[in-house]
C-alpha cells in the first residue's frame, strides 16, 4: 500500500473509531471465552466431586455433562454475537472509510 | 489431460483388484473381518464421485491461485463445512467416541477443548489471515520480515505439524480398512496414498474443498443416524439420556466413575497445559489456516468460522452420545466381543463408533459408516497433503530457494511433485505407526502447533514491535521445546518407548513451550536495535491498516 493512502486512512477519524471499537470488542470476547473455558477445566482439576455429583437427587446424569455441553453451545453463541456486531457496526464503518479514501 | 486419462483407469483397476483380493478371502489373519460388500460398493461410489469432481476441478485449475486457494471463490457456508470436515477427522470421529467408550466423561473434556479454539480463531485471526495472506499462513508471518529465514521457520513448523497429523490419519485408515474391508493393510494404505495424490495434483484446492464438503455432509448424516439410533436402543426406546447413562453404568467395568472426570486431568498445571494445547493448537494447524484464503473476503472468512463452530459442536455432542451408546450396546455383546482388544471389542476402542453402526443399523449402516470413515481419511489427508505441498512449493521453493523469482506454473509444478513425495511419506508412516492410539497422536500435534506456529502468527499480526530476530528466536524455541518436551514426556518416553519414568511430567507441554515461544519473541524483539528492526516497526503501520480494513488484500479488487 502506498504511504499517502496509509496516511490518509490513518488520519480518518472513522478508522480510529473502527480500530478502537473492534479491538476492544474482540479482545473482550476472546477473554470471555478463555475465562469460561478455564473455569470449566479448572473446576475439573480442582473439584472432580463437584463435576461428578448428580444433577438432581436420584439421577445418574452429573452436573459435569450439561456444563460441558453448555461450554460447547456457548462457544457457538459467542461466534454468532461477534458476527452480529461485525455486520452491524464494523462493516459499516469499514465501508464508509473505503468510500471516503478510495 | 493425457496424464489423467492414463492414471484414472489404473486407479480404478487397483480398486477393483483390491476388492477382488479382499473377496478372495481371509489369508489367515484373525482380526480381519469378512468382506463387507455394501461398504465396498458405497466406498467405490464415493471414489467415483470424487474422481469426477477432481476431473471437473482439474479443468478449472489453471493458475497458482486456483491451485492453492480454489480461485478464492468458495463461500463462507461452503468453507465452514469444509473446515468442519477438516476438523472432523477420522481421528476425532473414531478417537473421541472411543475415548468416551473407554473412559466416559473424559472424552467430553477433549471435545470442549477442541471446540473453544474456534471463537478465538474468529476473534483474533480469521479476518486478519484473509486480509494479509495469499496462499499460506507463512505469507502473514513473513509479511514485513526478512523473507528467507521467516519462510524457512514457518514452512518447517507447518511440515512437522502436517506430518504428525498425517500419522494419526494413516493409522486410522489402516485399522479401519483391516477391520472393515478385509483388505490387506499395505494395499489399503497404498490406495489411500494414490487417491489423495490424484485429488491434490489434478484438482488442487478446488477438488480438495469439494471432497471435504461432501464428506462432511455424509459424516454428519451418518453420525446423526448412529447417535440417535444408539440413544433410542440404549435407553430402551425412551430416548432419555438419563436412562442410557443408567444402562451404561450397569455395563461399564468402571461403573459410576464414567459419569465424572477421570484420569485425563490430574493436576491444575496439567489442566492448564492441556487447555492451551487444545485451544491454541487449532489456530496453528496449516491445513485449517489455508482454508481462509479460499474465500473472497474477510466477511466470508468470519462467516466460515461461525458455520464451522456450529457443525463441529453438534458433531462433538453426537460423538458423546455414540460413546455412551457403545458402552450399552457393545459391552458384553458376543457379536462384537474380542477379549484381546482394548475395551474388549472388535478392533479395539477406536472401532467403537463403527461397531456401534452395525449394532444400530446392521450391515447396511456399517457399510455406510465404513465408507464414510474411509472417505474422511481421504479428505483430511488430501487437505494435509495440500498444506504440506504449499509449504514446500510456495514457501520453501518459490520464496526461499528462488527468492520470489519464479514463474507461477513452475511453482505449481513443484507443488505437484511435493504432493507425490508427501503421498509416499504418508504411506510409509501409515505402515510404521500402526499400533498407536490415534487420539493421543493428534493431541501431541496440537502441542507443537500451539507452541511453534500460533505464537509467531499471532504476534506478527498484533505486536508492532516484533522483529525478524525476535520471531526467529521465539518460533524456533517454541518448535524445539515443544518437540523435545513431548518426546521426553509421559506419552512418548514412557508409553511408546518404554524408557521408564518421564523426564518431563506433563503430557501436553504447551504451558511451558508456549511461554518459551512468547518470551523468546518478546525478548528477542525488544533487544533488537538493528536498522532492519526500525524498518520493520515502520512497516507495521501499513500492515495494520491493510489488516484492519482489507484495503490492498489479495483478490479484494472487486470492491
Amino acid at each position: 500500500m502506498q504511504d499517502d493512502l496509509v496516511h490518509k486512512i490513518k488520519s480518518n477519524p472513522k478508522y480510529h473509531e473502527l480500530v478502537s471499537k473492534r479491538n476492544s470488542f474482540k479482545w473482550i470476547m476472546a477473554v470471555i471465552m478463555l475465562v469460561v473455558y478455564y473455569a470449566f477445566i479448572l473446576t475439573i482439576a480442582f473439584d472432580k466431586e463437584f463435576m461428578a455429583q448428580p444433577l438432581s437427587a436420584g439421577s445418574v446424569t452429573t452436573i459435569g455433562i450439561p456444563l460441558g455441553i453448555a461450554v460447547i453451545v456457548f462457544a457457538f453463541v459467542l461466534t454468532g454475537i461477534y458476527i452480529q456486531r461485525a455486520n452491524a457496526v464494523f462493516d459499516r464503518l469499514n465501508r464508509e472509510i473505503k468510500e471516503e479514501v478510495l | 489431460m493425457s496424464v489423467w486419462k492414463r492414471v484414472l483407469p489404473t486407479v480404478l483397476l487397483m480398486l477393483i483388484t483390491g476388492s477382488a483380493l479382499a473377496a478372495g478371502g481371509d489369508v489367515g489373519q484373525v482380526q480381519k473381518q469378512a468382506v463387507n460388500i455394501p461398504a465396498i460398493i458405497m466406498f467405490l461410489v464415493f471414489v467415483a464421485a470424487t474422481l469426477g469432481i477432481t476431473y471437473w476441478a482439474a479443468q478449472r485449475t489453471k493458475t497458482a491461485k486456483d491451485f492453492y486457494a480454489a480461485g478464492g471463490g468458495i463461500t463462507g457456508f461452503q468453507n465452514g463445512l469444509a473446515i468442519a470436515g477438516d476438523y472432523m477427522s477420522a481421528a476425532s470421529f473414531l478417537g473421541i467416541s472411543g475415548l468416551v467408550f473407554l473412559n466416559g466423561y473424559d472424552g467430553l473434556i477433549y471435545s470442549v477443548g477442541w471446540l473453544v479454539g474456534w471463537p478465538i480463531i474468529m476473534f483474533l485471526i480469521a479476518e486478519q489471515l484473509r486480509n494479509l495472506g495469499k496462499y499460506t499462513y507463512a505469507d502473514i508471518v513473513a509479511y514485513r520480515f526478512e523473507r528467507v529465514p521467516m519462510r524457512t521457520l514457518a514452512a518447517t513448523a507447518a511440515l512437522i505439524v502436517v506430518i504428525l497429523y498425517l500419522i494419526g490419519q494413516m493409522v486410522g485408515a489402516g485399522k479401519l480398512i483391516q477391520l472393515l474391508f478385509g483388505l490387506d493393510y499395505v494395499y489399503a494404505v497404498i490406495i489411500v496414498g494414490v487417491l489423495i495424490v490424484m485429488y491434490v495434483t489434478f484438482g488442487g484446492m478446488l477438488a480438495t474443498t469439494w471432497v471435504q464438503i461432501i464428506k462432511a455432509g455424509l459424516l454428519l448424516t451418518g453420525a446423526t443416524v448412529i447417535a440417535f439410533g444408539a440413544l433410542y436402543l440404549a435407553s430402551d426406546g425412551s430416548m432419555s439420556p438419563e436412562k442410557m447413562f443408567q444402562n451404561a453404568i450397569a455395563k461399564h467395568p468402571k461403573g459410576e466413575a464414567i459419569m465424572g472426570p477421570g484420569t485425563l486431568v490430574t493436576s491444575p498445571i496439567e489442566a492448564i497445559s492441556l487447555g492451551l494445547a487444545l485451544m491454541f493448537g487449532t489456530a496453528g494447524l496449516p491445513h485449517i489456516l489455508m482454508r481462509f484464503f479460499t474465500v473472497g473476503n474477510a466477511i466470508e472468512a468470519r462467516k466460515s468460522v461461525f458455520y464451522a463452530t456450529g457443525w463441529i459442536g453438534y458433531f462433538y455432542i453426537l460423538t458423546f452420545l455414540m460413546g455412551f451408546g457403545a458402552i450399552v450396546l457393545l459391552t458384553g455383546n458376543p457379536e462384537f466381543a474380542d477379549a484381546a482388544a482394548t475395551g474388549g471389542i472388535r478392533g479395539g476402542q477406536n472401532m467403537a463408533a463403527v461397531n456401534l453402526a452395525a449394532a444400530v443399523g446392521g450391515n447396511l449402516l456399517l457399510g455406510f459408516i465404513s465408507a464414510v470413515a474411509f472417505a474422511t481419511i481421504l479428505a483430511v489427508v488430501s487437505g494435509l497433503t495440500l498444506a504440506g505441498a504449499s509449504a514446500i512449493s510456495h514457501d520453501l521453493y518459490a520464496n526461499v530457494f528462488a527468492h520470489g523469482n519464479v514463474d507461477e506454473q513452475q511453482e505449481v509444478r513443484v507443488s505437484k511433485i511435493a504432493t507425490i513425495v508427501l503421498g509416499i511419506i504418508a504411506i510409509l508412516l501409515g505402515i510404521a505407526f500402526e499400533k498407536q492410539n490415534v487420539a493421543y497422536l493428534v493431541a501431541l500435534t496440537f502441542s507443537v502447533a500451539a507452541s511453534a506456529n500460533f505464537p509467531i502468527l499471532l504476534m506478527s499480526i498484533y505486536y508492532g514491535k516484533m522483529t525478524t530476530r525476535g520471531a526467529l528466536i521465539g518460533g524456533w524455541l517454541g518448535l524445539i521445546s515443544a518437540s523435545v518436551l513431548v518426546f521426553v514426556g509421559p506419552t512418548v518416553w514412557t508409553q511408546i518407548l518404554g524408557m521408564g519414568d518421564p523426564i518431563f511430567p506433563l503430557k501436553f507441554p504447551a504451558l511451558v513451550s508456549m511461554t518459551i515461544a512468547f518470551l523468546g519473541i518478546w525478548i528477542g524483539s525488544a533487544t533488537d536495535n538493528s536498522e532492519r528492526a526500525k524498518k520493520e516497526h515502520e512497516a507495521f503501520i501499513a500492515q495494520d491498516v491493510r489488516c484492519q480494513t482489507g484495503i490492498g488484500a489479495e483478490g479484494a479488487s472487486s470492491h
